[in-house]
């Protein structure tokens, strides 16, 4: 853990404790990471989401398990095709139930819960056509699936417009690969191994005029003085987006932390540390952005910047960031050097397309 | 230029396309002189790849001249001839470092998109979809080939673009899958697949001295060819006889040793597991068939090993784990490390202890390049490799 022990420079004094970004906070970067982002129960919503999940394997092995008591229980005649369909249907619930319960995205599942839904009712009145069945007991089952029919529709509308993003599912989104919108903000947490040493890393980062050589969405930063620089972001349609920020710790070939000034538009904050991988693997670097999007307009404008994936974004800086120290430039493809889609065809003209420094890359961006 | 692009799933065209420029220092443009058609493009062709892009220049296996190079381009002049690997690879990466070349951390820059489906990105390769770059291939009268000094090989006097073509691919390929079977005296090979990387398995697995090979296909003149060319002692025709049956009967009941999948995702045949995997792959229920996987790992000896070098792109399904951890197996593959066999391999290709020129049997020219591929994708003529001739 960080002491006050450790020869540190620290910039920023009793601002430092004021904002989100109070310097306490820095201080996670160096948790275990036995601790870290513990699943949560999530929302509401997601929590039914997985109740369904459950209920759907459940419901599943009891079908597989025990036709002949299921067949009673719904009142349908016990024979061969009923034991088939029950069979397949029990396989069908179990898929869905996996899949809402394994898969980041769980919506599109819970959909395909509606749909079996859908079929099961149409089985039922089928059955009820028939002398044979109980009505009374299919009457019941009937009304039950119907029930969760409307239960899982609500469900998957939820989480359809929700998202249902993977990133929602951390709680402060602070695994490393991670990203999170929050009402706090946007937390995004990324890491990466280069092939260089610790200081050369640490040098090429310490002057923050190198970050938009491989940021995307920077499109410049100035050093002002000792600990203030001032950034200059590119937002969509043109727009730019300014602040300045303080440099809050800079810790050499370990860490540095900075954080916007009181009165930036889009209040941010980040950190980066420097490790040595383990058996001369280079260096792990660690990277933690926090960024508090406004409401209204400009918050919508800085939301879309983002995309849907922060952590995305940050990814592909940080991949730039190590095409930068290991080979000098970042690595362009007849593709990659169109913003969009484009077939991998060399381009007509270079004055057509934005190559270079950060701006080759489209990654993560977002695409109107 | 004339480039042959991927226009949609089996429509192949030859197209006027701009031509290459340098966009990294480290770039190199170089004039085809040859290029192939490789059995991988027909996984494009059948749209079994995916994130292809109408108008894609396809092609990585290719040999030229180069006429331009970068301003940090040092080992390489204009006017040089030289054979260019498929994977790129930045030479300065944990991964290249190490000798992996087609684990390049550095060269894909649409690594996000291959993360998503594979954990990790594989480095970018020539004109094979935008999961791996987004790169134009080499079926095409010029090319741009990324950190030059780093992949291309100068080819030395004396020898044909056939003699060397295949060192870009097939070759190495080939011979990775029969080095990964680490094979020890006495060893029976079997390789399934008689394409022609599989025949290069074959002949270097005779070179890294197995005892027999046994060559699997379902045509009699690939399989010919693995025997009168490559050097398989024995060939199993699947469409005529059960291939467990017949490997028991070759080995003894052991199983062979070593088993090399030179198939990959479009496995054929037959019955109602070749049935079941047509059905799932077409509802996208998985992306690749694993028929000769699945066959080898069952038929492999009780602790040996399964090389896989026909490749796989997704999720396969019916996996037999169980086989492969009660019968202690070993499991290896990859996509080919190109670079750290090409240059021990062309040191045999001059000492005349192989010529990779018997698995050609068809020379176009570039133009014709959608001929070619129609004749190999449907095994016309005895079509085992397709060389397309520009300039």
């Amino acid at each position: 853990m960080t002491t006050a022990t450790e020869p540190i420079r620290r910039y920023g004094g009793e601002a430092g404790e004021r904002r989100m970004g109070s310097y306490q906070e820095y201080g996670r970067y160096s948790r275990r990471y036995t601790d870290r982002a513990t699943r949560t129960g999530g929302t509401d919503v997601e929590r039914r989401s997985r109740g369904l999940g459950w209920f759907s394997i459940g419901l599943g092995l009891a079908q597989i398990g025990a036709p002949r008591t299921l067949a009673r229980l719904i009142g349908i005649r016990d024979d061969d095709e009923t034991r088939n369909t029950m069979f397949a249907i029990g396989l069908r619930e179990i898929t869905s139930g996996i899949g809402i319960l394994s898969q980041p995205r769980s919506a599109g599942w819970v959909w395909t819960r509606v749909g079996g839904d859908l079929m099961d009712l149409a089985l039922l009145g089928k059955a009820m056509r028939s002398e044979e069945n109980e009505r009374g007991r299919l009457a019941a089952a009937t009304a039950a699936v119907a029930g969760v029919t409307v239960l899982d529709f609500m469900t998957g509308q939820q989480l359809s417009k929700h998202g249902n993003g993977a990133g929602t599912r951390y709680e402060g989104g602070r695994a490393a690969g991670s990203g999170q919108r929050s009402e706090r903000g946007i937390h995004v947490t990324q890491a990466i191994t280069i092939n260089r040493p610790r200081n050369e890393v640490y040098g090429f980062w310490q002057n923050f005029e190198n970050l938009p050589r491989f940021m995307a969405h920077l499109e410049s930063v100035q050093v002002l003085d000792g600990n203030r620089s001032r950034w200059k972001a590119k937002a969509p349609a043109g727009a730019t987006v300014e602040w300045e920020a303080e440099t809050i710790e800079d810790r050499p070939n370990e860490l540095i932390a900075w954080r916007s000034l009181p009165d930036a538009t889009v209040p941010n904050s980040g950190s980066v540390r420097f490790k040595d991988a383990p058996g001369n693997r280079g260096t792990e670097v660690l990277v933690e952005l926090t960024y508090e999007p406004p409401g209204g307009k400009v918050g919508a404008l800085i939301a879309k910047l983002f995309g849907e994936e922060p952590e995305q974004q940050v990814k592909g800086d940080l991949r730039r960031f190590k095409q930068v120290m290991e080979t000098g430039e970042i690595v362009h493809s007849d593709a990659s050097i169109h913003r969009g889609l484009h077939p991998a065809q060399p381009p007509e003209d270079l004055s057509d397309v934005e190559l270079l420094g950060s701006r080759g890359g489209s990654e993560g961006a977002t695409r109107s | 230029m004339k480039a042959v692009c991927w226009m949609g799933k089996r429509n192949i065209q030859v197209e006027d396309v701009p031509d290459p420029k340098i966009l990294n220092s480290h770039d190199a443009i170089v004039k085809i002189t040859s290029t192939a058609i490789c059995g991988s493009d027909l996984h494009l062709v059948n749209g079994f790849v995916p994130t292809m892009e109408r108008g894609d220049i396809l092609g990585h296996e290719f040999m030229g001249e180069v006429v331009e190079v970068g301003r940090s381009v040092r080992n390489l002049k204009v006017g040089d001839r030289v054979v260019v690997p498929f994977p790129i690879s930045c030479g300065a990466c944990l991964a290249c470092t190490a000798g992996m070349f087609s684990l390049c951390e550095n060269s894909n820059p649409n690594a996000w998109i291959a993360e998503k489906l594979l954990g990790h990105s594989p480095a970018g390769i020539f004109g094979y979809s935008h999961m791996l770059g987004g790169f134009a291939g080499g079926q095409a009268e010029y090319v741009r080939v990324p950190f030059a000094d780093v992949g291309p090989l100068k080819v030395p006097e004396g020898l044909t673009d056939e003699q060397v073509l295949f060192l870009t691919d097939i070759l190495p390929t080939g011979y990775m899958g029969a080095e990964m079977c680490d094979i020890e005296p006495g060893d029976v090979v079997a390789v399934w697949g008689a394409g022609p990387v599989g025949q290069f398995a074959i002949a270097s697995a005779k070179l890294l001295g197995a005892e027999r090979i046994i060559a699997i296909d379902r045509f009699q003149y690939r399989l010919d060819m693995a025997r009168e060319r490559a050097g398989a002692a024995d060939i199993i025709n699947y469409e005529e006889v059960n291939v467990q049956d017949a490997l028991l009967e070759l080995t003894g009941g052991r199983g062979p040793d070593r088993c090399i999948d030179a198939v990959g995702m479009e496995a054929h045949g037959h019955g109602v597991t070749y049935a079941y995997d047509r059905v799932k792959q077409a509802l996208m229920l998985e992306s690749d068939r694993p028929l000769a996987l699945r066959e080898a790992i069952l038929a492999c000896r009780r602790g040996g090993t399964v090389s896989v070098i026909g490749v796989y792109g997704g999720f396969v399904d019916k996996f037999p784990m169980g086989a492969i951890l009660n019968k202690s197996l070993t499991l290896r593959a990859g996509q080919c490390h190109v670079h750290r066999y090409m240059r021990p391999l062309l040191e045999r290709i001059q000492q005349g202890e192989i010529d990779p020129t018997f698995v050609i049997t068809h020379r176009l020219p570039l133009d014709q390049a959608p001929k070619g591929y129609d004749m190999f994708l449907n095994k016309e003529d005895s079509c085992e490799k397709v060389v397309l001739k520009v300039a």
